[in-house]
């Protein structure tokens, strides 16, 4: 257990020194960014429409109740841009981006190819999780955006099924209920989301051991353990921008 | 079929000295002492697990011994820092038992990787050419476009083997070329071993337990018995003998 968490840490370290020591793989980058957006984006779309929709149709009547339906936007905008979103997409890339990156190391790794690049002379570590990583760090937070705005669609779809209302207004009151602390925070957790999502499918799969089955457990555990960690990102996450709020 | 002979030059290009490995509590290697000479095709012989494989890995410095030394072209392995391993790296080809092609790329990705990773001044004429050059080396010009997974494990082998000769290695390392295959295909692999060994120039070491292969490319054989290379020569000098533990590789090859 301890050994591990060491291992670990010596991988976290590598990837900072690497990431930071010549060649930068710009072109592999953007290959794996556009790989992880790719990836993700129609269950993201799906998952982000549907929770709008299904979110403001629950919090209609309660507040109906006390007459405050025009709070509506705000309560929608502000559950789904602080928390719901970037839950979700890190939720959903560490399923989707988590598993591959872990299969897909994982069998390179079984099949030779990590070694076979590296007698070739060409670093591994910069190449193939350096870029993942970063790619899964700059991404994440796009996505997180983009699944807010596909919920705010969602909710106003729901909205305008029961009374007519104006896109530009809705938006208009979402965006004043938003303050510059809940951007920063949303962005700095889903890096730190993306992050964890990269380095755990790389680890996983760079010490995937041999054999078919050691990929399949790569990917397995890329998935459970980003998940895992994810959720205890959010809650300590969540903990601090409250001090800050207060 | 004739055994290869001995080839004349001493001159070493390999020297493997008192090396020895262990992963937690089993020692691999236990005193290992092996010297390949330039141009030669060395066989070298063991049964599974003996330590083949983690003996050429610490020639290319992806493992590194416990004890012993390991010079390669006059450079000692392990004392390289990053930068001189990776020169060294470029001068010695690797023919994986897995051919560890990059299943993500097509054939003449595959081959172009080393190529371009390594030397960034090469126009996109020059690249193609080597990369024919090499397919052509290997007889599969057909494939170029193709991905590994639509190849048969013959000619994975061989573009294995071809990804590393455009770097022009002075060394080739291959690691059971023929495992796996079929009869007739293991006699194909047998020749372009030999192709290689005669075009390229090429000092190698060829692990196996092939005996046809070792008797069809290998000028000398060594056997990699407990640790240790006991028997060395060629082909009929290392099987002259009625050690318990090397005689079964021949009646199994050649008795059946
Ligand atoms: N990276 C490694 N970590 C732990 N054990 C290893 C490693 N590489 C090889 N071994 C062990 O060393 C022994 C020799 O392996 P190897 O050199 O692959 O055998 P072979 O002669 O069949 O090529 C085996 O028992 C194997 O389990
Ligand atoms: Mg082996």
């Amino acid at each position: 257990m301890f050994l591990e968490l060491y291992r670990v840490h010596l991988f976290i370290t590598k990837f900072f020194k690497e990431a930071f020591t010549p060649p930068f793989e710009g072109k592999e980058i953007l290959k794996q960014c556009y790989q992880v957006g790719y990836k993700s984006l129609a269950l993201i779309s799906l998952t982000g429409f549907i929770t709008g929709i299904v979110f403001a149709k629950q919090s209609r009547p309660s507040l109906a109740e006390f007459g405050a339906t025009s709070w509506l936007p705000s309560l929608v905008g502000i559950a789904l841009f602080r928390t719901l979103a970037p839950l979700l997409t890190a939720l959903i890339s560490a399923g989707k981006v988590g598993s591959s990156i872990g299969a897909e190391l994982g069998s390179m790794k079984v099949t030779e190819q990590i070694e076979a690049m590296e007698v070739s002379a060409t670093n591994p570590f910069s190449y193939l999780v350096v870029t993942r990583v970063l790619a899964t760090t700059i991404t994440l937070p796009i996505l997180t955006f983009y699944t807010a705005f596909v919920g705010l669609l969602g909710a106003f779809l729901n909205v305008t099924l029961s009374e007519s209302a104006s896109f530009s207004a809705f938006v208009q009151s979402f965006l004043e209920s938003i303050t510059f602390l809940d951007v920063i925070a949303s962005t700095v957790k889903a890096i730190i989301f993306g992050f964890t999502i990269g380095m755990v499918g790389c680890y996983q799969g760079f010490n995937s051991s041999k054999g078919t089955e050691g990929v399949g457990k790569a990917a397995n555990s890329a998935v459970v353990i980003g998940m895992f960690l994810v959720f205890m990102e959010e809650v300590i996450a969540t903990q601090i921008t409250f001090m800050f709020r207060t | 079929m004739e055994a290869k002979s001995k080839t004349t030059t001493t001159e070493t290009v390999i020297s493997i000295r008192n090396v020895e490995k262990s992963f937690g509590d089993y020692q691999v290697l236990k005193g290992a002492d092996l010297d390949l000479y330039k141009g030669e095709n060395l066989v070298v012989l063991g049964r599974s697990g003996t330590g083949k494989s983690v003996l050429i890995k610490i020639i290319s410095g992806l493992l590194t011994q416990d004890a012993g030394t390991v010079s390669v072209l006059g450079k000692e392995v392990s004392q390289l820092n990053a930068k001189e391993l990776l020169e060294l790296r470029l001068r010695i080809g690797f023919s994986f038992q897995s051919s560890a092609l990059y299943d993500s790329m097509t054939i003449r990705q595959n081959l172009e990787f080393p190529l371009i990773r390594n030397k960034k001044n090469l126009t996109k004429g020059e690249i193609n050419k080597a990369v024919e050059t090499v397919l052509d080396a290997v007889g599969l010009m057909q494939t170029i476009n193709q991905m590994p997974s639509e190849l048969s494990g013959g000619q994975k082998k061989r573009i294995g083997i071809a990804r590393t000769l455009i770097l022009q290695p002075e060394i080739m390392l291959y690691d059971e070329p023929t495992a796996g295959l079929d009869p007739i295909t293991c006699l194909e692999i047998n020749r372009l071993i030999n192709e290689v060994q005669e075009r390229y120039k090429t000092s190698s070491i060829v692990i196996t337990h092939d005996l046809t292969c070792a008797k069809e490319v290998g000028n000398r054989i060594a056997m990699l018995l407990d640790g240790q290379f006991q028997r060395a020569g060629t082909f009929d000098e290392v099987f002259d003998t009625d050690d318990q533990r090397v005689t079964p590789f021949f009646e199994y090859n050649f008795i059946q």
